[in-house]
């Protein structure tokens, strides 16, 4: 191997640049340059941001182990964005008292975490998917757990940690069954080999459950809404959106790349899945009180959708599920940071209720969270409409109609569900509303973005153009 | 850009005006500006429509512009109108004028009123210069969403039971409609969603079966088809003024606009095959709508039945398949669409004085406020079609051209619905007779007044156009009748 190759994973190499930055940053920095933490961890992904913008051409590392390629780039650039707004967010919560010395640990964890991801998209080969994955899954556990004096939150890692664990497990046999009887884990070698054998399929399913845990599809999602729950808020905003997003695009490309086959079980399998994801997860949201397990149910549904995408396997559809997560990922952050700011400043309100009146007190807020909501209820113009819309014609024109069909009758009861918050927000009266506050400029700032994002992604189409210049290079 | 997209433009720059406005003076000064230039601006349409035809230009649809949008997916942004869309835009215009001076009082958070107002009058214009199956989608949506905010926040009764009934049986309705499109979209062979494009491409038949019924529901629950017309009276009692009509007026006929213009214009065989179900639906819609309105007793109900009754007998002429039903339908939209704006604006100031919309409890209305009265009745006779009034030119276009259609099946189903007209005038005649007339029985009544300056313009806008078309029908249904013609013919041909 030539290791000179290894100059060639420019995200990765610049994003460890950064963590061991960091690490010494926390060390060396002492209280005057801690104060500054914050602003150098944002600018510093913003500079990785804009370090890895330009898409590279296809890269691959040392005989297609690592494998990179425009679109996956741009994945990678999404993930760091989305990244830096959860770490925007999470400004207000890091600076209180009991988590203000452990500020650094979240910072190089949460970068972790991103770079474990990056691995686990560019990934040519199962086993540094599966270290990527790996990578991805058990520093989050560490996340869950940082509110530590918090039960809810040990709780929820352990829930996490154990769930995670056994999906790994899950899916690794189902890698052992695949180097068992094909005698290779390299995606290129394995793409001439598998065969619709039962042996072959039964590794498809046991590989594909243990994708569903980590994109919580139903019937795996059980851990969700607990880990959600009782994970610090910005953390159930990383855990629902970034680390969704990439998991969701690896399925899609592992499937292209390796399951190609198979493809008519592994779609007679997701259709079930889908199906069972939206409705269930539909159902059970309209029951919540807390709003973060609402959101815990909604985003199980979201990922119901993303899959719509992945099971067509065109590359319309590819450009549709990168186009989703996108937008999704600007939507649900948007929420997450009103969800993480209003728990700070109203000590830990997260109940449905407790948003009632809260239009009069934080009017400003409330509008962001309220165009937030109609976007991943698919309302125009905000993005989610058209990002819903183009999954639907992916699967439409693969000839899911009847999926489709179920898919778009359980807009109705999302909406039902997502508008539930907005007559909260507007219309119930409240005698002891929660009080008006200013937000920090890091949440300013991050809303801002986001609120750029929802107006902007669906009516520029541009966005969905280059994605879609980009996807027929995978 | 091409002229149409003013139509969109403007609500977005009020949008943003509204945005901008500090208090409520600017608020009702970009409310007033822009509403007054959209007018102008359907005017000036209606003026160059006419202008064009008359020097000759034949084509379908003029105006016409399209803009690649989402290429991979071959979505445009495409607009034209023909002479249906133009008087549409008429009645939006007229109807959007007419709402905002009917809430000039407005105080309850008036900003977000009108951003929401505007937001509902952008999806409104927007859906009516369209011609590209998306963005026509899109604009429908974008109608849709700010009901349930304005109905929900400013309504009155059990408001929010209402708000979500109707957004969610239209978002029913809308998940059908897309269904329906992209069936179409693919039927057609998948590389376009212009509907002059598709209108020459030929959908496999079998498709036609599957996805005709399918887009004809979803815009037939605008256009209140029984029976998925349930959201329409709860939601119109619910509504506040402006609202009320703007969504009776406009948004209802959405609903028949996309009937004829996308589910039958573009699946001509299956329309043909399948048209006696939904005639026996819209049917129902007419009789029951109408005899429902007689027993109702609160003001708005009546209207919203009414309403059901008149905006069944818009989908019910455009089955019937004649040129002359087809035109009816079209006024019968417009006449429609500016009464029930005119009741509803008239019920909403009743409402603001008396704080009662209960039948039982009003009397001797005329002695109080003599000219609100007056336009009650004036609406009232309107509705039961009294020649003079746009109801008659409508409805009589709408039953000649029905029993133009000599199938048997087609005869019977026009003679059950023309007993509608008998039941109009009963509850309208018993209503009118009740509230106006008789002795005034509330003594605290007395001490009330009659319409200030802004009730006024509004109204006396609607009856003029009322009136108008009334007494000059000819110059509307001729350039209506030269659109529909296109329709009529490609569902003749097969």
């Amino acid at each position: 191997m030539n290791y000179s190759q290894i100059l060639l994973m420019r995200p990765e190499l610049s994003l460890i640049a950064l963590i061991v930055f960091y690490l010494l940053y926390d060390l060396i920095a002492g209280e005057k340059g801690r104060k500054y933490f914050h602003l150098v961890v944002s600018l510093g992904l913003v500079a990785h941001i804009a370090y890895n913008l330009c898409p590279t051409g296809a890269v691959s590392i040392s005989e297609g182990m690592y494998l990179s390629s425009p679109i996956i780039g741009i994945v990678k650039t999404i993930l760091t964005f989305g990244t830096l707004i959860v770490v925007m967010q999470s400004d207000l919560w890091l600076k209180r008292e009991d988590t203000v010395i452990r500020r650094g640990e979240f910072y190089v964890i949460t970068l972790f975490t991103l770079l474990g991801m990056f691995y686990m998209v560019s990934s040519g080969h199962f086993l540094l998917f599966f270290i990527g994955l790996e990578m991805a899954s058990v520093p989050m556990s560490c996340l869950v757990a940082f509110n530590k004096y918090n039960h809810e939150s040990v709780e929820a890692a352990a829930k996490y940690v154990l769930s995670a664990l056994f999906s790994s497990g899950l899916m690794m046999f189902g890698i052992s069954f695949i180097y068992g009887l094909n005698g290779s884990l390299y995606f290129n070698d394995l793409l001439q080999t598998i065969t619709a054998s039962p042996a072959q399929i039964m590794a498809l399913v046991f590989f594909t459950a243990g994708l569903g845990f980590k994109l919580s599809l139903v019937p795996f999602h059980l851990w969700t809404a607990d880990v959600y729950e009782g994970a610090p808020t910005n953390v159930t905003g990383y855990l629902s959106v970034v680390s969704k997003g990439a998991v969701a695009f690896v399925t899609l490309t592992i499937l292209l790349k390796v399951f190609v086959p198979l493809l008519g079980e592994w779609q007679q399998m997701m259709w079930w899945m889908i199906v069972a994801s939206i409705t269930i997860a539909n159902l059970f949201a309209i029951r919540q009180k807390n709003i973060k397990r609402f959101f815990a149910f909604s985003s199980i549904s979201q990922a119901g959708y993303i899959m719509l995408a992945a099971i067509c396997a065109t590359p319309v559809a590819m450009t549709s599920l990168v186009y989703y997560v996108i937008v999704y990922m600007v939507a649900n952050l948007a929420v997450f940071g009103i969800i993480s700011v209003v728990e700070q400043r109203s000590n830990g309100k997260v109940g449905i209720s407790d948003y009632d009146g809260f239009y009069q007190t934080n009017p400003k807020l409330a509008f962001v969270m309220t165009i937030a909501l109609f976007s991943l209820a698919g309302i125009p113009p905000f993005a989610g409409f058209f990002s819903k819309i183009f999954v639907f014609w992916a699967a439409f024109k693969a000839g899911f109609w009847v999926l489709v069909f179920i898919a778009l009758l359980n807009t109705i009861l999302s909406l039902y569900y997502y508008l539930l918050i907005v007559k909260a927000m507007y219309i119930t009266p409240n005698d002891n509303p929660i009080t008006h506050f200013k937000s920090d400029g890091y949440t300013r700032v991050s809303l801002v973005l986001c609120l750029i994002g929802v107006l902007v992604l669906g009516i520029v189409s541009s966005v969905f153009g280059i994605l879609n210049a980009y996807s027929f290079g995978l | 850009m091409n002229f149409l997209s003013i139509f969109v433009l403007i609500p977005s720059l009020m949008l943003l005006g509204l945005w901008a406005a500090r208090n409520i003076k600017q608020i009702r000064a970009v409310m007033v500006t822009g509403a007054s230039l959209l007018m102008v601006m359907a005017v000036m349409l209606a003026y160059l429509y006419v202008r064009a035809r008359s020097a000759g230009d034949t084509s379908q649809m003029l105006f016409t512009s399209s803009m690649e949008w989402y290429k991979p997916l071959n979505i445009c942004y495409a607009v034209g109108v023909d002479g249906i869309s133009v008087v549409m835009l008429l009645l939006s215009a007229v109807i959007v004028f007419t709402g905002v001076f009917a809430s000039w009082k407005m105080k309850l958070q008036t900003k977000e009123f009108f951003l929401w107002f505007s937001l509902l009058s952008m999806g409104v214009f927007g859906f009516f210069i369209s011609i590209d199956l998306f963005t026509m989608f899109m604009f429908y949506e974008i109608a849709l969403i700010p009901m349930y905010l304005l109905i929900g926040i400013w309504g009155t009764g059990r408001k929010e039971y209402s708000a979500m009934k109707l957004t969610l049986m239209l978002m029913g309705a809308s998940a059908f409609l897309l269904m329906g499109i992209l069936g179409i979209f693919f039927g057609a062979g998948g590389t376009t969603m212009n509907i002059l494009e598709i209108a020459k491409l030929h959908i496999p038949i079998e498709l036609q079966r599957i996805f005709f019924p399918i887009t004809f529901l979803g815009f037939g629950v605008l256009g209140a088809l029984f029976p998925f017309h349930t959201w329409s009276p709860d939601g119109h009692a619910s509504a506040p003024t402006a609202v009320s009509m703007l969504h009776a007026g406009v948004l209802m006929k959405l609903g028949g606009y996309g009937c004829f213009r996308v589910a039958m214009y573009l699946m001509p065989e299956a329309a043909t095959e399948l048209s006696w179900i939904f005639l026996i639906l819209t049917g129902i819609s007419v009789v029951y709508g109408a005899f429902s309105a007689c027993v109702q007793t609160d003001l708005k109900y009546i209207n919203a039945y009414s309403s059901v009754s008149h905006c069944g007998l818009v989908l019910f002429a455009i089955l019937m398949m004649t040129h002359t039903a087809s035109t009816g339908a079209v006024l019968q939209m417009l006449s429609h669409g500016l009464i029930t704006a005119l009741f509803f604006a008239l019920i909403g100031m009743i409402y603001g004085r008396t704080h009662t919309r209960d039948v039982r409890e009003l009397r001797g209305l005329m002695k109080i406020m003599p000219f609100l009265s007056v336009g009650y009745v004036i609406a009232g006779f309107a509705n039961l079609g009294l020649p003079g009034f746009s109801g008659f030119i409508a409805e009589m276009t709408i039953f000649v051209g029905s029993f133009e259609n000599t199938d048997t099946f087609h005869r019977v189903w026009t003679i059950i619905a023309t007993t509608s007209i008998v039941i109009t005038a009963v509850y309208i005649l018993r209503l009118v007779g009740r509230i106006i007339y008789g002795e005034v029985e509330n003594k605290e009544y007395l001490s009330l007044t009659d319409a200030t300056w802004d009730e006024r313009l509004s109204v006396i806008v609607l009856v003029a156009a009322v009136a108008g078309l009334g007494c000059f029908p000819l110059w509307f249904s001729s350039i209506i009748g030269e659109s529909t013609l296109p329709v009529i013919t490609q569902l003749m041909s097969h």
